[in-house]
């Protein structure tokens, strides 16, 4: 009987297609709507929380200044840091993996007759480790070249491809300010951050070398921390707080007059922003979806309306409430889920296109697309159970005369 | 609706109408279709009812098909009390024992012959093969083989009115309540369905109750019940002819 129902239904969809594509057409929209924002807002979740683990895992950035939110602080009024705050670090504060002090500028990158403006960033080997770096080709710096100040550096891929095109960069010798560097390694390419910054887009010296060579002073700009698997990097970030207040001499009372961040804070942040977002999209697709489904009860009032008679027939031959009643639902349903099954496939085709144009990574996430299912199939039950009443309590006699 | 039980008890009849009335609306614009009308008709009767349009005689034959129930009086089938029954209770009485010719054929637009004359098989729970068949047989046999698959938008009136029949009659009912079957008919043709329900009630012991204008088709009926306003003339001929 089910099956009969279900044929039936299908039959009296098919005889009227240009009504029925009409009638799921907000279905269609609202499954499509929330599937290409859930979707595209996960690839942005999912690419924010790849590129802050890329800038390094259990990584804390120590700098001069109150940070952000700080009032009044500028952070050129705190005292710079010195590379001795970096192995004070390293020597008092338990459960770290790496410490890199570090400074930046910017410099013009001259090989040959290609010349290229990049940012240089002097610091140490460990840079790599807390910063997730790996070397695509040649070496990192060794102890010497870092203690020395020598004249090496690596190139980041942005770099490397400017300066050098196609040819192998490493032991060739390239010019930052008007000084000679040869190029010991090259960097694996990192992209695009979320925020549109590339990454790649540096050359990595020995921290001596940029005081002495390009800055003319002996500052550290920042202290890139990484803590240990499994070290929480709240204690990690109290500790530092600690030391860095004593070694500034910070009375008590008064303000930090330098920050700590924390990078999973961020990450964290980030996500969360990126998620309410979505959350938000999607339920304004929600409310399409729910358009929709006053969209299929209208439609089968009408066809009730318009199929009195046969009903009537149905009824006088012997069907029961619960049959007619069936039927007109199990028509609905076959409608929204119909509707829902293009909403889905339009939905994916967009979240596809538009993730390539953001450039976010699309991600298939068959939750959604289930729960858009059943939510599409949930709306034929509730939008349809009306129509569908009407229909079986109809009096025969009175649905015979009809018309 | 177990005969062997019924029978034995004092209601010896099939169908037994007491004191019947049947309103349309209420207080001044009330309409007595039916006005105390009383009569029974046992298991295995053909019985014609006759009378002017207008009389009620649609009005009886919906509530004696169940489609409706008496504003007043009672009207019993095999005992039971159809009054009293709920929606679907009727409906399964009309599903399981009734078959119904509509005088306006009721069939469903847009839908074959087949189909139709299949529709109430299908809430019988009949499985599908045996559906065609006895949808088939039943075509066949109002002399429609060969039009299965027409919809009444493509049969004539008199072709809709033999669906109509068919489809009353596929599922072999006890009762066949049948609201001027020939009206749409020629008189040969009439004459051949007026065979084909005697047959049923000769054959299958069907009983069947026939509204019809026509003398010559009311013949073929054991007894006539003649309508007047609402109530029965008993001055006209009701008695058995040839029994
Ligand atoms: N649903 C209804 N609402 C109001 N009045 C009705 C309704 N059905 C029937 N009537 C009235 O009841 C009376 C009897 O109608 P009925 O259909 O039983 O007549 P009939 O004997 O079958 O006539 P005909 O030979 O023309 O078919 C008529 O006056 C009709 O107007
Ligand atoms: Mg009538």
């Amino acid at each position: 009987m089910i099956w009969e129902t279900f044929l039936l239904a299908e039959r009296e969809i098919r005889r009227n297609v240009l009504r029925s594509s009409l009638t799921i057409l907000g279905i269609v929209i609202g499954v499509a709507a929330v599937i290409t924002m859930v979707t595209l807002g996960g690839g942005a979740t999912a690419q924010v929380a790849a590129d802050i683990s890329s800038l390094g895992s259990n990584m804390l950035q120590v700098r001069p200044g109150q940070g952000f939110h700080g009032p009044g602080g500028t952070r050129s009024a705190a005292p710079r840091f010195k590379v001795d705050d970096a192995e004070a670090i390293d020597r008092n504060v338990s459960g770290l993996a790496a410490v890199a002090p570090m400074s930046s500028g910017t410099a013009q990158a001259i090989y040959g007759n290609e010349n290229w403006s990049t940012s240089v960033t002097g610091s140490t080997d460990a840079f790599l480790q807390v910063r997730n770096w790996s070397l695509a080709e040649g070496r990192g710096f060794t102890g010497g070249e870092i203690r020395a100040g020598k004249n090496v550096c690596i190139l980041g891929a942005t770099v490397r491809t400017e300066l050098f095109g196609g040819q192998d960069p490493v032991n060739a010798s390239i010019r930052l300010q008007k000084l000679s560097f040869q190029v010991i390694g090259v960097l694996d390419s990192k992209g695009q951050s979320s925020f549109g910054h590339d990454q790649d887009d540096f050359v990595l010296i020995p921290l001596r070398t940029f005081q002495r060579r390009i800055a003319g002073n002996t500052d550290v700009s920042s202290i890139y921390v990484s803590a240990k698997d499994g070290v929480s990097t709240e204690k990690v970030k109290a500790d530092i707080e600690t030391l860095m207040r004593e070694r500034r001499r910070i009375s008590v009372g008064d303000d930090d007059d330098f920050n700590v961040r924390d990078m999973k804070e961020i990450m964290v942040a980030l996500t969360s922003s990126t998620r309410v977002l979505t959350a938000l999209l999607a339920a304004v697709a929600a409310v399409s979806l729910l358009v929709g489904g006053i969209g299929i009860m209208n439609i089968m009032l009408v066809s009730v309306t318009e199929r009195t008679r046969e009903i009537g027939t149905r009824l006088a031959i012997g069907a029961l409430e619960r049959e007619v009643l069936q039927q007109f639902l199990v028509e609905a349903v076959v409608l929204s889920c119909f509707g829902g099954i293009i909403g889905i496939i339009l939905g994916l085709g967009a979240a596809a296109v538009g993730a390539d144009m953001l450039r976010v990574p699309f991600l298939f996430n068959l939750k959604i697309v289930v729960i858009a299912f059943l939510f599409s199939a949930a709306v034929g039950v509730v939008f349809g159970y009306f129509p569908a009443r009407k229909a079986a309590r109809l009096d025969p006699i009175e649905a015979l005369r009809h018309e | 609706m177990n005969t062997q039980n019924h029978s034995k008890d004092s209601h010896h009849s099939l169908i037994t109408i007491n004191g019947v009335t049947r309103v349309y609306g209420q207080g001044s614009a009330a309409m007595y279709a039916l006005r105390g009308v009383d009569f029974s008709i046992h298991t295995g009767e053909f019985v014609a009812v006759m009378g002017p349009s207008g009389s009620g005689k649609s009005t009886c034959m919906n509530i004696l098909g169940c489609l409706d129930t008496p504003t007043d009086g009672e009207y019993l089938l095999e005992g039971v009390n159809v009054g009293k029954l709920s929606r679907d209770q009727r409906a399964l009485l009309r599903r399981n024992y009734l078959g119904f010719v509509f005088q306006g054929f009721n069939l469903l637009n847009r839908t074959s012959a087949l189909e139709n004359v299949e529709l109430p098989l299908i809430y019988r729970g009949t499985p599908i093969a045996e559906r065609r068949i006895r949808a088939k047989e039943a075509l066949a046999s109002v002399g429609l083989e060969g039009w299965e698959a027409h919809t009444p938008g493509e049969l004539s009136g008199g072709q809709q009115q033999r669906v109509a029949i068919a489809r009353a009659i596929v599922t072999h009912p006890r009762v066949l309540l049948a609201d001027e079957p020939t009206g749409n008919l020629d008189t040969a043709r009439s004459r051949e369905i007026m065979e084909l329900l005697t047959s049923f009630n000769r054959e299958r012991n069907i009983t069947i109750i026939m509204v019809t204008h026509e003398a010559e088709m009311a013949a073929y009926a054991g007894r006539r019940i003649h309508f007047i306003d609402g109530v029965i003339d008993n001055g006209q001929d009701t008695e058995r002819k040839n029994a």
